[in-house]
C-alpha cells in the first residue's frame, strides 16, 4: 500500500491526541484553570490536527460532511461520528476544568472511552480489509489502541504506566510483524485464483494492460521501501519503545521527558510508514507484483 | 445507502471468454470512448502525450503466460472490469452512501456528487475495478453501460455494454446471470465458467470461461468430410474422364 504522508500524520498524531484525551477524561491528570487549558489545547491540536491532515488525501474534502451518514456499515463513517462525539464531550469536560475548576467525572469517563473508540474505529478501517491480509488480524486494533494509550500516558507524564504500556506495545508490535509476514500466503489468494487459470499451470504476468503506471499501481503496489524493512523495524522498536523507556527510567527531568516524547513520535511515524509500505494488496497479483 | 440490498433475481453481468479473446484492447478503447463522454465525470488522462502517460480506465486487458507442468506455455489475454459482486465489499465501506448496488438489477454504481474521493472502496475491491480519477477526484468504475442497456434512443442491437458491442472476437457476452435459462447462464454452465478470487467471498456476477488447450489437435475436423478423395468407382462423364486420364502416360491410379 502507498504510504500517504497525510494518513501517516493523521494516524500518528490523532492517535496521540486521543490517547491524551483518554487519560484526561479518566482523571489520570486533573489540571484546572490555565493548566487545564494548556493540556486540552495540546490534546485537541494533536487530535484535530491529525483529523484535518487526513482530509488532505480526499478528492472532495468539501463534501466530508456526507461521511457521517453511513455509520451502519462503514467504519470510516463510524470513525467520523465517534470523533465528533468524543471531541464535543471532552470539550464539555475540559470547559468544566478550565472555567469552573470542577471535574465532571462521569462526562470525562464517557469522553475518554469515546476517544479510545475513535482509535478503535480507525483501526477497524484497516482491519476490515480482506484485500490486505496483513491488516486483517486482531493485532491491528490492539496496536492502534496500545500506541494511543501508551503515547497518551507518555504525554501526560505518567512515568510508570507509560513505561509498562510502551514495553507491552513493543512486544505486541514484534508479534504483529512476525505473524503478519506469512499472512498473505496463508490467505490463499494467488495469481492462480486471481486469474482462475491456476488449474492449468503456473501463471506469470506476461504483459501489463498499459506501458505506463496507473492509479491502482500507485495506490496498492509499493515495493521500493520494503527492501529496508528489517532496518526500519529495528529503528522503530528502538525509537518508539526502547529509548523512551530508558529515558523514563532516569530521574525525572523535562529535557528527558521531551526527548522521550520526540523519540516516541519519530518511532511511531516510522511504524506507521511500515504499516502501509509493508501491507500488500491482493490486486498487485494481477500485475505479477506484491 | 451503502447497505447491500437483498439479492436481486435479475443479475446483469458479463461473461468473458478467455478462449476467444485475442487481446486487441478494442473493448478498452470503446469503454473509454463511451464512458468519457456519458455517465458521470470524464475519464481523464494525465500527460497523455508526455513522458509518463497515465489515465483512468474502467476496463483493462492483462496478458498472462500459463506454464503447465508438461507441454507448452499458453498465452492468455485477460480483460478485467467490475464484476458487479453480489457481496460487494466496495459498497459497504463507503462512508457517504455514494457507492451503491442497485436492487433491481444488481449493477454497482457510484453517485459521483456524493463521492468524497477517499479511495476506501478501491482498497476494499480485490479486483482493481475502481480507479480514482486524478482530475475529478471522484471514484470511477464500470457502470455496465447502464446508459446504453436501457437506452430507448439507441437501436436494439446497441443496447448492450460498449465493450460487448465492439468485441470483434465475440469474447464478451452480456446478459442476466440470475436467469438460469438465459444465454449467458447456459454458456457458463456448458463451458464451466468460473469466479475470480472465490476465496474473497465477494460472489462476483461476472464469469470467465476457461481457455481451451491450444497445442493439441482435436480428434474431430469439420472440413474432413469435404476433403475426402473423389470416389474411384465414379460413373458417367467424370468416371470416364478419370479412367481416361489415368490410362495416359504419367497418369495415376
Amino acid at each position: 500500500m502507498h504510504p500517504a504522508s497525510s494518513v501517516i500524520i493523521f494516524n500518528t498524531f490523532s492517535g496521540l491526541g486521543f490517547g491524551l484525551l483518554f487519560w484526561l477524561g479518566l482523571g489520570a491528570v486533573v489540571p484546572t484553570g490555565m493548566g487545564a487549558f494548556i493540556w486540552f489545547a495540546i490534546a485537541y491540536l494533536l487530535a484535530v490536527g491529525g483529523l484535518i491532515a487526513s482530509t488532505f488525501h480526499l478528492g472532495h474534502p468539501e463534501r466530508a460532511i456526507k461521511a457521517f451518514s453511513q455509520w451502519k456499515t462503514s467504519w470510516l463513517s463510524r470513525e467520523g461520528v465517534c470523533a465528533v462525539f468524543a471531541l464535543v464531550v471532552m470539550a464539555i469536560y475540559g470547559a468544566g476544568l478550565v472555567f469552573a475548576g470542577t471535574r465532571l467525572g462521569f462526562i470525562g469517563v464517557i469522553g475518554g472511552l469515546a476517544s479510545l473508540g475513535v482509535v478503535f474505529t480507525t483501526a477497524m478501517i484497516y482491519t476490515q480489509m480482506q484485500t490486505v491480509p496483513r491488516w486483517r488480524h486482531w493485532t491491528t486494533p490492539a496496536m492502534y489502541l496500545l500506541l494511543s494509550i501508551s503515547g497518551g500516558a507518555l504525554l501526560s507524564g505518567q512515568i510508570r504506566t507509560a513505561a509498562v504500556l510502551l514495553i507491552l506495545a513493543g512486544v505486541v508490535q514484534i508479534y504483529a510483524w512476525g505473524t503478519g509476514d506469512t499472512r498473505f500466503e496463508a490467505a490463499g489468494t494467488t495469481m492462480g485464483t486471481a486469474t482462475g487459470l491456476g488449474h492449468i499451470g503456473k501463471v506469470r504476468a506476461f504483459e501489463p494492460p498499459h506501458t505506463g503506471t496507473n492509479y491502482l499501481m500507485r495506490e496498492f503496489i509499493h515495493q521500493v521501501g520494503r527492501k529496508h524493512a528489517d532496518q526500519l523495524r529495528i529503528i522503530t522498536i528502538g525509537l518508539a519503545f526502547i529509548l523512551p523507556v530508558i529515558l523514563l527510567l532516569f530521574p525525572f527531568s523535562h529535557i528527558f521527558a521531551i526527548l522521550a516524547v520526540l523519540s516516541h513520535i519519530a518511532g511511531v511515524l516510522t511504524l506507521r510508514w511500515l504499516f502501509f509500505a509493508q501491507a500488500e494488496h491482493v490486486v498487485g497479483l494481477y500485475y505479477g507484483k506484491r | 445507502m451503502t447497505q447491500l440490498p437483498p439479492p436481486s433475481t435479475k443479475k446483469l453481468g458479463l461473461v468473458i471468454d478467455l478462449d476467444t479473446c485475442v487481446g486487441c484492447h478494442a473493448c478498452v478503447v470503446s469503454c473509454k470512448g463511451w464512458n468519457t463522454e456519458n455517465y458521470g465525470a470524464p475519464l481523464s488522462d494525465q500527460q497523455a502525450y508526455g513522458a509518463n502517460p497515465s489515465g483512468t480506465f474502467l476496463n483493462r486487458v492483462h496478458s498472462y503466460e500459463v506454464q503447465p507442468a508438461q507441454g507448452e506455455a499458453q498465452l492468455i489475454h485477460f480483460p478485467k472490469s467490475c464484476l458487479h459482486c453480489e457481496v460487494a465489499p466496495c459498497v459497504t465501506v463507503c462512508p457517504t452512501g455514494a457507492s451503491y448496488k442497485r436492487a433491481e438489477d444488481g449493477i454497482v454504481l457510484v453517485n459521483e456528487s456524493d463521492c468524497i474521493g477517499c479511495g476506501l472502496c478501491a482498497w476494499a475491491c480485490p479486483y482493481g475495478a475502481r480507479e480514482l480519477d486524478a482530475e475529478e477526484g471522484v471514484m470511477k468504475k464500470c457502470t455496465l453501460c447502464v446508459d446504453r442497456i436501457y437506452n430507448e434512443n439507441l437501436p436494439q442491437e446497441d443496447r448492450q455494454p460498449a465493450c460487448v458491442r465492439t468485441c470483434p472476437a465475440g469474447a464478451r457476452h452480456f446478459g442476466d446471470l440470475g436467469d438460469a435459462e438465459s444465454s449467458v447462464s447456459i454458456l457458463v454452465a456448458e463451458r464451466g465458467g468460473f469466479d475470480l478470487m472465490p476465496e474473497q467471498g465477494t460472489k462476483p456476477v461476472n464469469k470467465y470461461l476457461p481457455p481451451r488447450p491450444k497445442d493439441e489437435m482435436p480428434e474431430f475436423d469439420v472440413l474432413a468430410p469435404y476433403l475426402e478423395p473423389v470416389a474411384s468407382d465414379g460413373k458417367g462423364f467424370v468416371g470416364w474422364l478419370d479412367k481416361a486420364l489415368s490410362s495416359l502416360p504419367g497418369g495415376t491410379e
